[in-house]
């Protein structure tokens, strides 16, 4: 029989998890049928803000098929119709009194199927009293304003603030150049194709409850749920939190959603298993958004373009409740890595959480707690800075890019960036796309009167969390674990605290042992998602599953090698320090035929292990990182702006990416093309807007617009490799880099093109109207 | 609620039900069939999770009724593996990486095969265009488009 290949580190392994998902068996949440399962569909509020005088629910109670209708009164009976948000907010989960966004939840149906349960939707009755409606946060913070929460004193919530105010005003006040713009982040959606769901199953007998749900940390999750219901005598042992496969999570499948508190309470009620799917009105118009961040932002620099100084000031919209996904100490997450890729000396940054009548969040759009905002933000007003001083876009990043050298480099703002070098990685992308060529063809094209724009970006991502002395969620520390069985004949399982969406776990994580172990990665099963038998761990999201879970596999692969060589040694007869590892066996320094496999010490340690050790071959790591990782990348975008109806063409994309040591080359490219893809996305065509009266614009795919194969550019990689120094296998994370540098590329190729025009600044997403309307304003339409 | 006698064909064999007159076509396969290959992302025709072959023709499940397939030859992604071997479009998915989270992959891959079985030899744009009625968020499309030329080089033997 021929050997089986160890697929570690750098190989372009296929999928393990393909095979149930191109046969359409994979095991989506709404996939689930439980024996008596009945189905909830929720009530929403056409207001956004609104005293509820009424709720008759006779009528639906009539419909046949309906056996239940809750409200908040129902639930304030068991003291649940309220949740703490992950930022230690309230959120309710069924109002008692007013409403205060549009499709929040107000009654909750339960039906013997979905269509009855609709049926019963349809007919209950809510009265309302409309209320005054704020949704711009700079007039909620005006004396006045229409009061979002009755609970809190204003709809100011917090003021967080960063770096050292004076000495930046100092460096400001001393400046010889300065540039200032408002950049407006607007709110997104991450518009999972699979919505969010769960399917609650209450065991009476056991007082167990077994919640499947699209939950990216399952683990938080079970802790949280014990921690609202802990008063029912619903303690945490007796939950089971089961992550199925998950259809795309990007930081939407982070929260806890009313929904699953209300298929809980039912399922609780009835004892029979309660499924709630949402539809996907419901998962635009109320599931936590991301971004909408309005930002002040300034640089100061010398004449020959030094930077020496930021300054940014942010009003953050969150809706009615701060549920932002954060960790708890970092309302305004890790937006202080806002000095990017520079050597900036001075910087201070401040934010304002603001309550309005709109949906709670935000957490992140496949990014790393705030980062996009942050990188955008010094992306474009690099741009800004190096117009004004009149350098080229690229040389101005080179002058001011933090050198090789200054690594671990200590940021103003705090930061410690492990390792980078992005003078390498710019000049890789500029190699990639003929830069210099591309400044004489836009110089030609201008002469004709073609707009052409060249749009690079430079950023710097901070992924990972993290550090246990900084980062908790709701005080758990955000370490994340791997736990090793390899079994008598060598081969393996391997359970994580992560849960994979779309990322690959199966198959990556299994190289990490694989490398580690010299076990094939065809002979190791991983698993995650079930709470039951994982060890804990805070979940996938932030790029975190490689610089955290995938750090715990190294780890736990070394503590069973530690053990293999004790037995490898009793075995072989040799004392351990005489041994030698070679991928997948020890042997005697010297004696390369005294050896012994993996495979064959796995073995002895279930049949032949030394006398006073304990049996078996396990090891469970819980991987507290050191520091975070500072994965890096330079992009280029090439933009063609038609004069005639201001449509954006992209016409080519360069994404130089580094992410330290790749795990599976394939994988790291499908998640660069997947970030590239939305990060385009809301730089050219997604936004969720609201009306005065906080209607949503934007609610479905049909206003909220996603790119299709059509629109979305055919991407062109390239990469650089510098390890981490910190991760035990040198990897920094790469899921959502592409999502984080791309928009400003974008934006910044459109302003390039526009610039002699004396265009400075159009925030995304940037649409065929915006530019037409500049292009107008500036006397450069075609119009015929 | 009235209700409808219908018989369809579904990945070769025939069933006969009874069904209300607003079960959607897609409810039917998933829910009455237990083919939940074939998912539901938009409940606005907008996705394309939900495509399933209607008498050779790429259709949205979740925008027609169970009624209306009475009498129509439907194949859905359970469908596409014939004796164990897999169709060469599921083998372009695997191979070329097209898929990463899978919930697009079912209605993705039956829109694949609608275009090439209308199209053997696709170039890339009319690939792009004959997919862009499905959205996927997870692979920006470039391997995708080349699981799709990789069926398509397959299929012609």
């Amino acid at each position: 029989m021929a050997a089986v290949a160890i697929q570690g580190l750098g190989h372009p392994r296929k999928r393990v998890e393909d095979a149930r998902f191109i046969r359409g068996k994979g095991n989506y949440i709404d996939d689930m049928k439980l024996p008596g399962m009945l189905q909830v569909d929720i009530v929403r509020s056409p207001y956004a803000h609104a005293k509820i005088k009424a709720i008759r629910t006779d009528k639906a109670l009539a419909v046949p098929g309906v056996l239940a209708v809750i409200t908040g009164e129902t639930l304030k009976q068991y003291n649940v119709h309220n949740m703490p948000t992950l930022m230690s907010d309230t959120q309710m989960v069924l109002p008692l009194d007013t409403v205060k966004y549009q499709f929040q939840e107000v009654a909750a149906v339960l039906g013997t199927d979905r269509y009855t349960a609709a049926d019963g939707v349809a007919a209950v009755e809510v009265d309302y009293e409309p209320l005054p409606v704020v949704v711009d946060p700079f007039k909620a913070l005006e004396p006045g304003a229409p009061k979002v929460r009755d609970d809190k004193e204003s709809n100011h919530i917090w003021h967080w603030e960063w770096g050292d105010r004076a000495a930046a005003d100092k460096a400001f006040d001393a400046a010889e150049v300065t540039v200032k713009e408002n950049i407006y982040i607007p709110r997104i959606h991450v518009a999972s194709i699979e919505t969010c769901g769960c399917v609650a199953q209450w065991n009476a007998t056991e007082g167990h409850l077994t919640l499947y749900m699209t939950t990216q940390a399952p683990h938080a999750i079970r802790t949280v749920v014990a921690l609202i219901t802990g008063h029912l005598g619903l303690s945490e042992e007796k939950i089971r939190i089961v992550s199925p496969d998950i259809g795309g999570g990007f930081g939407g499948k982070v929260p806890a959603y009313p929904g699953y508190v209300i298929a809980v309470a039912l399922s609780i009620v009835t004892g029979a298993p309660v499924k709630w799917i949402e539809d996907r009105t419901e998962n635009m118009a109320a599931d936590s958004f991301g971004r909408d961040y309005h930002i002040s932002a300034e640089l100061a620099g010398k004449k020959d373009g030094t930077l020496t100084a930021l300054r940014f000031k942010t009003i953050a919209d969150h809706g009615y409740t701060d549920a932002a996904a954060n960790p708890s100490k970092m309302p305004a997450g890790l937006f202080h890595i806002a000095t990017g890729s520079y050597d900036f000396k001075n910087a201070f940054v401040e934010v304002d959480g603001v309550y309005t009548n709109k949906p709670p969040g935000g957490i992140a759009y496949r990014c790393s707690f705030r980062v996009t905002e942050a990188v955008h933000t010094i992306e474009r007003m690099a741009d800004l800075m190096a117009h004004e001083v009149g350098l080229d876009p690229a040389d101005f990043r080179m002058k001011n890019f933090i050198k090789p050298e200054q690594f671990p480099y200590k940021s103003a703002l705090g930061w410690e960036y492990d390792s980078g070098n992005y003078a390498g990685a710019l000049q890789k992308a500029m190699d990639m796309v003929g830069y210099k060529e591309l400044r004489k063809e836009q110089a030609e094209k201008r002469k004709r009167g073609e707009f052409m724009g060249i749009g690079i970006s430079s950023f710097t991502e901070i992924v990972g969390a993290g550090p246990s002395k900084d980062f908790d969620i709701l005080g758990l520390k955000m370490f994340d674990s791997c736990e090793i069985r390899v079994h008598p004949t060598g081969k393996a399982i391997a359970r994580f605290g992560t849960k994979s969406q779309g990322q690959g776990h199966e198959t990556t994580y299994a190289q990490i042992l694989a490398e580690e172990l010299g076990i094939p990665a065809d002979h190791i099963k991983i698993e995650e998602g079930d709470t039951d038998t994982a060890p804990y761990g805070l979940g996938t999201y932030a790029s975190r599953s490689t610089p955290t879970a995938g750090a715990a596999a190294a780890m736990a692969a070394r503590k069973v090698r530690a053990k293999a060589k004790k037995i490898a040694a009793h075995l072989l007869e040799a004392a351990e320090e005489d041994l030698q590892w070679e991928q997948g066996k020890f042997f005697v320094k010297g004696s390369p035929d005294r050896a012994k496999t993996i495979q064959e010490i796995a073995f002895a340690a279930y049949t032949n292990h030394p006398q006073g050790m304990e049996a078996g071959l396990e090891a469970v790591s819980y991987y507290d990182p050191p520091n975070l990782t500072f994965p890096f990348g330079s992009y280029i975008c090439v933009v063609d702006i038609d004069r005639g109806t201001g449509e954006v063409k992209v016409r080519r994309f360069v994404a130089v990416d580094d992410c330290g040591v790749r795990i599976n080359p394939m994988i790291v490219e499908g998640q660069i093309h997947g970030g590239l893809a939305m990060g385009f996305a809301p730089a050219l065509m997604e936004e969720i807007s609201y009306d005065e009266n906080g209607n949503i614009h934007g609610s479905n795919f049909t206003d909220y617009l996603l790119p299709t194969a059509v629109e979305t550019p055919k991407w062109e990689t390239g990469e650089t490799v510098t390890p981490s120094p910190h991760h035990p296998i040198g990897a920094k994370g790469v899921g959502e880099s592409a999502t984080v540098g791309a928009p400003a590329a974008i934006a910044n190729a459109v302003v390039d093109a526009l610039w002699h025009l004396g265009v400075r600044h159009v925030d995304i997403p940037i649409t065929p109207p915006k530019v037409w309307a500049l292009l107008k304003e500036h006397g450069a339409a075609l119009e015929e | 609620m009235s209700t409808h006698h219908i018989q369809v064909k579904v990945n070769g064999a025939v069933k006969a039900a009874e069904v209300e007159s607003r079960l959607l076509l897609v409810h039917f396969l998933r829910e009455s069939l237990n083919l939940t290959g074939t998912h539901i992302g938009c409940d606005t025709t907008s996705c394309g999770a939900c495509t399933v072959l209607w008498n050779g023709r790429a259709v949205k499940s979740c925008t027609l009724f169970a009624v209306q397939a009475d009498g129509a030859e439907l194949r859905t992604v359970e469908g596409l593996a014939q004796d164990g071997k897999l169709h060469p479009i599921q083998v372009g998915f695997h191979e070329k990486h097209g898929l990463q989270c899978g919930f697009c992959t079912p209605g993705m891959m039956m829109a694949s095969v609608a275009l090439l079985e209308a199209n053997p030899k696709p170039t890339e744009d009319e690939i792009r265009w004959g997919l862009s009625g499905n959205l996927c968020r997870c692979t920006g499309y470039v391997n995708i488009v080349k699981a799709v030329q990789q069926a398509a080089e397959q299929m012609q033997g």
